[in-house]
Formats: C-alpha cells, sequence, structure tokens
C-alpha cells in the first residue's frame, strides 16, 4: 500500500467508522424511550448494527498501524472526529429521529453499494456484508415516511414536514467533500461524494415526494459543512463526555 | 488420544454441532451455516466463522466455545478466526436447523434467489398454527437475526429468523 493510497482510505474509513459510532449512539438514545416498543426495538437493533459497521472499520484502521478501535472510539478529542454535523444533532422529537434516519440511511445504502466495487479488499467484503443489514434500515424508514407522511394525520405530516425542512441542509453535509476525494476516485477506492449525492438524490427525493413531502430544491440549499474537516456542532462534545463516561473510569480495564 | 493425522473434517463438524448460538440457543454454528471453512494441517485446525450480521455480539462467545470444544481432538493447534470475506445468508441455515426454528415456535426464514427484498418479511406463516394471516409487527427484534409477528388467526405473537 502506497503512502498516498493508505492516506486517501483512512480519510473515508475515519468519516464511515465516526458516523456509525456517533449515529448509532444517538439511536441508542430511544433505548427504553421510544414512543412504541416495537419502536424501541428498532432503533436499539439499529443502533447496535451500526457500532457493529463502526467496530468493523476501526479494526481497519487498526490493522492499518492505528490505535485498537476502543481507543479510536472512545480516547480521541472532538477535533479529531471526522463525523457529519447530521449525526450529531440531538433528536428530543421522534419526527427528527425518524426523518434524520431516513435521510442517512439511504445515503449509507448507496455508499456501500459503490463501495461493493472498491479497490480496497476488505471494504468491498464489508460492503457486500453490510447490504442485507441497511436494507432492513431503510425499510423501516420508509415505512415510517410513508405512514406519517401520505397515510398519516396533517399533525404528523407538519411535523415531518418541519423535520425535513430543518434537516436537509445538514442531510447535504454528508456530501462534505475532502481533499482526498480525487485520490480515492483515482486509485478506484470509492467513487466520491459528488456520485454519492447525486445517487442519493435520485432515490431521496421521489421517494420523499411520493410519501407525502416537499423537498427543498437541492441547488437552492447550503450544506452544512465541516465535520468532515473536524469542526463539529456544540452537541458533539457533550455526546462523547457522555458516551465515554464509563470507559474513562478505567481505559485500561478488562471487558 | 488420536493423533492428530486423522482428524478428519467429519470430527470437526461432529463436534461443532455440539456449539450452540447463544442467542438461538437450539441451533448449533453447524445448523447455522456460519462455518464457513475448514482447514486441516497435521498439526493445525482452522476453522473460519462467518457471523451473521456484523454487529453480532455473540460472535466471541462462539468462537470461543467453538475453540474450546475442539481441543479436545489434541491437535496442537486450533485457531478460530471471524471474518465476512465469505459470504453468508440466510440461505445457508440446514434443512434440520429449519425444522428445528418451527418447531420452537420460530419461523424459518424463506429462501430466496438472487438479493432479497425486505418485502419477502411480509405475510410469514405461523410456525403454531399454519396461517398466513399474519402481520409483521417490526422487522427488528430481541436479537438482531429476528423479527417479531401477530397471527391474527391464532392470536399469538412469534418470531421469525429474518432473511438476509
Amino acid at each position: 500500500m502506497t503512502e498516498q493510497y493508505r492516506a486517501a482510505l483512512e480519510d473515508l474509513l475515519f468519516r464511515m467508522a465516526d458516523d456509525a459510532l456517533i449515529y448509532g449512539h444517538r439511536n441508542s438514545e430511544w433505548t427504553g424511550l421510544a414512543p412504541l416498543l416495537e419502536e424501541d426495538i428498532a432503533f436499539s437493533s439499529i443502533a447496535q448494527d451500526k457500532l457493529g459497521h463502526a467496530l468493523a472499520l476501526y479494526r481497519m484502521l487498526h490493522e492499518m498501524g492505528h490505535p485498537d478501535p476502543d481507543q479510536l472510539a472512545f480516547m480521541r478529542s472532538e477535533h479529531q472526529f471526522r463525523c457529519c454535523h447530521l449525526v450529531e444533532l440531538p433528536t428530543q422529537d421522534y419526527a427528527v429521529a425518524l426523518m434524520r434516519h431516513a435521510l442517512f440511511d439511504y445515503a449509507e445504502h448507496h455508499r456501500y453499494e459503490l463501495l461493493e466495487e472498491s479497490s480496497y479488499a476488505p471494504l468491498a467484503a464489508l460492503a457486500r456484508k453490510v447490504r442485507g443489514e441497511i436494507k432492513y434500515h431503510i425499510f423501516h424508514a420508509s415505512t415510517w415516511l410513508r405512514m406519517l407522511g401520505v397515510e398519516g394525520t396533517d399533525e404528523s405530516r407538519a411535523r415531518m414536514q418541519a423535520a425535513l425542512d430543518m434537516l436537509f441542509p445538514y442531510a447535504l453535509g454528508i456530501f462534505e467533500p475532502t481533499q482526498q476525494e480525487e485520490t480515492l476516485r483515482e486509485l478506484g477506492i470509492f467513487p466520491g461524494e459528488g456520485i454519492l449525492r447525486e445517487h442519493w438524490l435520485e432515490d431521496v427525493v421521489p421517494l420523499l415526494e411520493s410519501a407525502g413531502y416537499r423537498v427543498p430544491e437541492p441547488s437552492e440549499v447550503e450544506p452544512v459543512v465541516g465535520g468532515r474537516h473536524g469542526y463539529h456542532t456544540e452537541h458533539l462534545q457533550p455526546l462523547l463526555e457522555e458516551m465515554t463516561a464509563v470507559f474513562r473510569i478505567d481505559p485500561t480495564a478488562e471487558w | 488420544m488420536e493423533t492428530s493425522a486423522m482428524v478428519s473434517r467429519e470430527d470437526i463438524l461432529g463436534l461443532l454441532e455440539q456449539v450452540h448460538d447463544p442467542e438461538i440457543p437450539m441451533l448449533s454454528v453447524v445448523d447455522m451455516g456460519i462455518v464457513s471453512d475448514i482447514e486441516i494441517e497435521p498439526e493445525k485446525i482452522h476453522v473460519i466463522l462467518t457471523p451473521t450480521f456484523v454487529g453480532c455480539p455473540a460472535i466471541e462467545l462462539i468462537r470461543s466455545a467453538v475453540r474450546e470444544k475442539l481441543s479436545s481432538l489434541g491437535v496442537p493447534t486450533v485457531e478460530v478466526t471471524v471474518d465476512y470475506t465469505r459470504p453468508w445468508s440466510t440461505n445457508r441455515l440446514s434443512e434440520r436447523g429449519r425444522q428445528i426454528l418451527a418447531q420452537h415456535g420460530f419461523a424459518p426464514p424463506p429462501r430466496y434467489e438472487g438479493d432479497f427484498e425486505p418485502e419477502i418479511l411480509l405475510n410469514a406463516a405461523c410456525p403454531y398454527c399454519g396461517s398466513t394471516n399474519t402481520q409483521l409487527r417490526t422487522p427488528f427484534g430481541p436479537a438482531l437475526c429476528r423479527a417479531i409477528y401477530y397471527c391474527n388467526d391464532c392470536r399469538q405473537a412469534f418470531e421469525q429468523f429474518k432473511p438476509l
């Protein structure tokens, strides 16, 4: 592996792993609190899947010489994280949780689909492995988009629409390019955030419209960016403090 | 004690049939189809396991149970690795595994060709009364590989080992 290949690959792996970890943690916050028992189980299960994906990605980084997955997940500072702002946002409103779930997981679905052809074989293998899991995530998301949209009430539609309007600029921030964009494409690791954004829009816009929502015109929306370069919302640091509280009591403890 | 040169694939599979998945304890790792490869050398056995879901929390437990079970063969080195480069799907569940699931009130996963679509989750047959007048309550359940249903005819909740 050349230095150039390694740098590009690491850039991508940290973005993906941090998204999965932080999004997984946010989903786990619904454990015990979701409005229905089935939803409690769904968000908890999706959280568990995402932590599994984060672990697999941190393991790849570990095999490339980085600290072990626990250290990467729990001992880095806020500015070392490369997650997008969408996954950091706190969700006290279930409509926001569901809408983010749809926006984020359709992007994950397309990202992993593109990665099935990656020149980095372990990443291509992981992508093929998680395909079925993410199908369940988007199946869950699209079911609720319809139930609270075309099949819902005025109130449910209005709350989901407000969530969509609020989250859309953050969702576009998923695709914030980094300096490695070109290299990732040239080396066949990943075709790039630009292509991913196109695939996502082609899928998500008709899906949202058929579920009864008005989608903002993407070209007129300013994406919320910064996360891919280590600049985060004020919500990430408190999340990290809570998530790592037990680990930091004794980082060398055996579990 | 047998000499290690005499260990066969069947010996190993026979022992692995006694190792069970802690989340679906009636199924062995062989019935689950998660034993994806066995390599036998004179001084070493190498077993490769493929987890059902990437985040399966039981896999480390299964791995150490497999290693412990195979240590009775007397081969100097028993290596058990977990990776997902080899494909796994619920189509790999054995016929016996499917029957055991049904006997325990679990609908076995439907078989599928090519890629599955989550819609095949709908209308699972109730393992108690056989009715397909059932309702998927949630594609997620008490473990990552389980989905929850309700049978409108016999009015029982039941689970399905969900297709993947």
